[in-house]
């Protein structure tokens, strides 16, 4: 694969990455956001984040061999797409500091899929509750399932989880990434880093082999919102590196959207503000296929594994008070029989794909 | 001159013959005691000595030297006291020491020469009989314990002045009495399952427990009635049998804390979560029995399981598994019966707050879960949720369904009895210890039974272990509502219980 970047691209995404480290010492703790700083031109870069080190700096863009970089990028099968490339992401221009080189790992073809299909941003707390983890995983698969792209973070909690709900679904999941594309983070993630590569495309604006810093993290955000029409966040607090994501994206002008979640939890403080501000609720795929393509004009088909209702009226009833029960007394008194029948009709609707057990008691329906 | 006694100490739970030899002779006074004696009882020495001389019996001035023989095997408690005062008797021609050698004893002596009752009678009792001895001479408080023990004559002694005076003929014990309970005098109010409003589930869920010997996790919040429901499991097992409550006793007696009475009930043990894993296994020094074998025959409650050390539920492997304890310590090597019904209980999350206000992430619930992998989880077939019973129906009477422990019991009792039919020259007696390749044969499907588990298995993705374990559940299932053959229902209603859905964590 030959590394579609010219030669200025490149060298300004080398000294952001050897630059890196001092962005991190100049943002300090507080302020993380690297604002504007990004797209600064060279000397602006340099003269901005190397403070004394200037002379080091230049060295370093002297000493830099951007011939023997494309030709390691390529030995290592890595994309490297700069903002001149006709193949960069179109969406990507509309930010003020779009990454110079934008370098990927997995299927090329993703960057043409992604320049095809409207593609969404899912990003959430990495704290997420039982609730927003079940919602990033059903919205992951059922987007997946309908050939959306699902842009996320490959972090831990929602974003993980919304990728993992796009493989299974069979969809085409794109990671942006804070360190190198081929740097793991969290570790925890290694098989899903893997697996992400496989099927889809795990993006950059760091070349391979950077450490991700604190600061990487809400700049790739830009770029997630950037890539996608819509930008939907399933659970967050407030503040969260989610609603960064989401504010670029308005700022974008694009599409935000938002779970609603319980009043009550913190966890969701953060998604119910963005509603009362104007995002879009979001209940379910369909929500999303309608808003990004029209009402009716994509069907979220195919989803329900779970065949017609079952025919006998005892399971029936036990299927519909399962959910929202959280004792088999309870089950067994809306359908009106004794707990070792309801119990054999729980365990028989499970079985048959109706129902899906909760992790520590209770059961509710399968699907979304 | 010298005398030998036979007298018997406890090695964990089994009795051990120690004989204990007395040598007197001439030379200056003194009182030697040799054979791995533990403090008390070199101490016994001074006992000995004042009891003798307050029972207006002769202390010989002389050389006196006791050995406890075999004198490899450490030796410890004040039980030998009697064998070592009734020794010196005899070998200062004190007493005749004919019968001395068909007969054992075993007791504690006070000041007074008045006898006073040691641990494990029963032990010493089943032992002696094994060694074929006549007699047993025990402390009056041993004696209905000890004469528990068809076989051997037990004499209960009151003091060792009536020793003296039996071995010379001028007194008769009378035949100690054993501590059967009485027929006609009803057992002592166990706690009933009817006591318990609602939690129907719970209560169905330990019927099977009880009706194939399954372990059982408890799921839900605090105050539900977790404790209460467990409590009430020995009473819907079968009542022990004489041979079950001879080992109950046993253990109880070996332990200090036997009420000196046959066991007409099964044990129900509830560790507090700090318990080390000594304590919960046995092990000590002088390994002394732990939880799990105080239990044995019975109930054993961990409550809160996520809060039990991680190296104390670990140590539940081998007795889960093998129903015994292997405790080695230094050149010796003990084992403790173990055979319980384990009964743990959790939360449903680490906050312990109904759903709708539960806070807790997912990170939070997977370490919770994790908490509870393990040994013992794995040997767990039943899991069932106590939700706390609506405030109107604590109240309520109206609905009096409630079905009494005496009821369930019977069902159970009826589902053992198929059990061990089925099971007999297997050398297993309840479904929850047959192993995979038993439970393949004993519990066999139909073929289109077996045709859906199969398709079952994929779907929700069921282990080979969890597998078995549903189908053990299943034909327990089916001894307790009276079918030799399964149906679909038990093996949709053993398939609700299973545990492992919950395993699956998310990260």
């Amino acid at each position: 694969m030959t590394p579609d970047s010219c030669e200025g691209c490149l060298r300004h995404a080398f000294l952001i990455a050897h630059l890196a480290p001092r962005i991190a010492g100049l943002l300090g703790s507080g302020n993380r956001r690297a604002r504007g700083l990004l797209g600064l031109p060279e000397d602006d870069l340099i003269a901005a984040a190397s403070g004394r080190r200037v002379q080091q700096a230049l060295s370093f863009l002297d000493a830099l061999d951007v011939e023997l970089e494309r030709d390691r990028l390529a030995e290592g099968g890595f994309l490297a797409l700069c903002t001149h490339a006709p193949s960069y992401p179109a969406r990507l221009r509309d930010l003020a500091d779009p990454p110079a080189v934008l370098f990927g790992a997995g299927r090329p073809e993703t960057v043409a899929l992604l320049a095809e299909e409207p593609a969404v941003t899912v990003v959430g707390t990495r704290r997420a509750s039982p609730y927003g983890t079940e919602v990033a995983y059903a919205l992951g698969r059922g987007l997946g399932a309908c050939g959306v792209p699902v842009v996320s973070g490959l972090a831990l909690g929602i974003d993980g989880t919304a990728h993992r709900g796009c493989l299974d679904g069979g969809g085409v999941p794109v990671a942006v990434v804070a360190g190198g594309p081929d740097v793991v983070y969290p570790r925890r993630h290694r098989s899903l880093h893997e697996r992400v590569r496989e099927t889809g495309l795990v993006l950059s604006e760091l070349p391979p082999g950077t450490a991700p810093y604190r600061w990487s993290f809400p700049a790739r955000n830009r770029i997630m919102a950037g890539l996608a029409r819509m930008t939907l966040v399933v659970e967050a607090a407030d503040p969260s590196g989610s609603l960064i994501t989401a504010e670029f994206a308005k700022d974008l002008g694009r599409c935000v959207a938002a779970v609603p979640g319980r009043v009550t939890s913190s966890l969701a403080r953060g998604t119910n503000n963005l509603l009362k501000d104007g995002a879009t609720p979001i209940s379910g795929t369909e929500d999303v296929l309608d808003e990004l393509f029209g009402v009716g004009v994509r069907p979220a088909d195919g989803l329900r594994e779970s065949g017609p209702a079952p025919s006998d009226p005892f399971l029936r009833a036990v299927l519909e008070s399962a959910e929202g029960n959280d004792s088999v007394e309870g089950v067994a008194g809306q359908a009106g029989r004794g707990v070792a029948e309801t119990r054999a009709a729980l365990g028989r609707l499970e079985a048959d794909g109706y129902l899906v057990r909760r992790d520590l008691g209770g059961w509710e329906r399968a699907g979304c | 001159m010298l005398a030998a006694v036979a007298t018997f100490t406890l090695e964990g739970v089994r009795p051990q013959e120690v004989t204990v030899e007395v040598d007197v002779r001439r030379g200056l006074p003194t009182f030697t005691l040799v054979g791995l004696a533990d403090r008390a009882i070199r101490e016994s020495r001074e006992r000995v000595r004042a009891a003798l001389l307050n029972s207006e019996l002769y202390f010989p001035q002389k050389r006196l030297t006791v050995n406890l023989a075999p004198a490899h095997v450490r030796k410890a408690g004040p039980g030998f006291d009697l064998a070592i005062a009734v020794g010196l008797l005899a070998a200062s021609g004190q007493v005749p020491v004919e019968q001395l050698e068909r007969w054992a004893l075993a007791g504690e002596l006070s000041l007074s020469g008045q006898l006073r009752p040691v641990r494990g009678a029963l032990n010493a009792a089943l032992g002696a009989r094994r060694a074929g001895y006549e007699r047993l001479l025990v402390p009056e408080a041993n004696a209905p314990e000890a004469a528990l023990v068809a076989g051997i004559e037990v004499s209960a002694i009151p003091s060792l002045t009536r020793i003296a005076d039996m071995l010379h003929g001028r007194w008769t014990p009378q035949a100690a009495r054993p501590a059967v309970p009485d027929p006609a005098e009803p057992p002592p109010e166990a706690p009933d399952l009817a006591d318990v409003h609602g939690q129907d589930d719970a209560k169905r869920a330990l019927a099977i427990a009880a009706a194939g010997g399954h372990n059982v996790l408890m799921v839900g919040p605090p105050g539900a009635g977790k404790t209460m429901l467990a409590r009430r499991l020995p009473g819907i097992l079968p009542p022990p049998s004489f041979e079950e409550a001879l080992e109950i006793t046993q253990i109880h007696s070996a332990a200090g804390i036997a009420n000196g009475r046959l066991a007409t009930a099964r044990p129900f043990r509830a560790p507090h979560h700090t318990i080390s894993a000594q304590g919960l296994v046995g092990g000590g020094s002088r390994p002394m029995p732990g939880e799990i074998t105080l239990a044995h025959r019975g109930v054993l409650f961990l409550d809160e399981l996520p809060e039990f050390a991680r190296s104390a539920v670990d140590a539940l492997r081998q007795p889960l598994e093998e129903g015994r304890v292997e405790i080695t310590r230094g050149q010796r090597m003990l084992d403790f019966p173990a055979n319980a019904i384990v009964v743990a209980a959790c939360n449903r999350c680490p906050c312990a707050r109904p759903p709708d206000r539960c806070a807790c992430t997912t990170l939070e619930l997977a370490r919770y879960q994790r908490r509870l992998s393990g040994p013992l989880v794995d040997r767990i077939d039943l899991v069932c949720q106590v939700e706390p019973v609506p405030a109107v129906e604590l109240v309520d009477d109206s609905r009096e369904s409630r079905s009494h422990s005496s009821d369930v019991r019977a069902r159970v009792v009826a589902a053992r009895r198929r059990q061990l039919a089925r099971l007999a020259g297997t050398g297993v007696l309840c479904n929850s210890d047959m192993d995979a390749r038993l439970t393949r044969r004993q519990v066999p499907l139909e073929a289109d039974l077996a045709a859906r588990l199969l398709a079952i298995r994929d779907r929700i993705r069921l282990s080979g272990r969890g597998h078995d374990r549903v189908l053990r559940v299943a034909r327990t299932i089916a001894d307790l509502e009276g079918r030799e053959v399964l149906v679909e229902r038990d093996i949709d209603e053993a398939l609700s219980y299973r545990l492992d859905a919950w395993q699956r964590v998310a990260a």
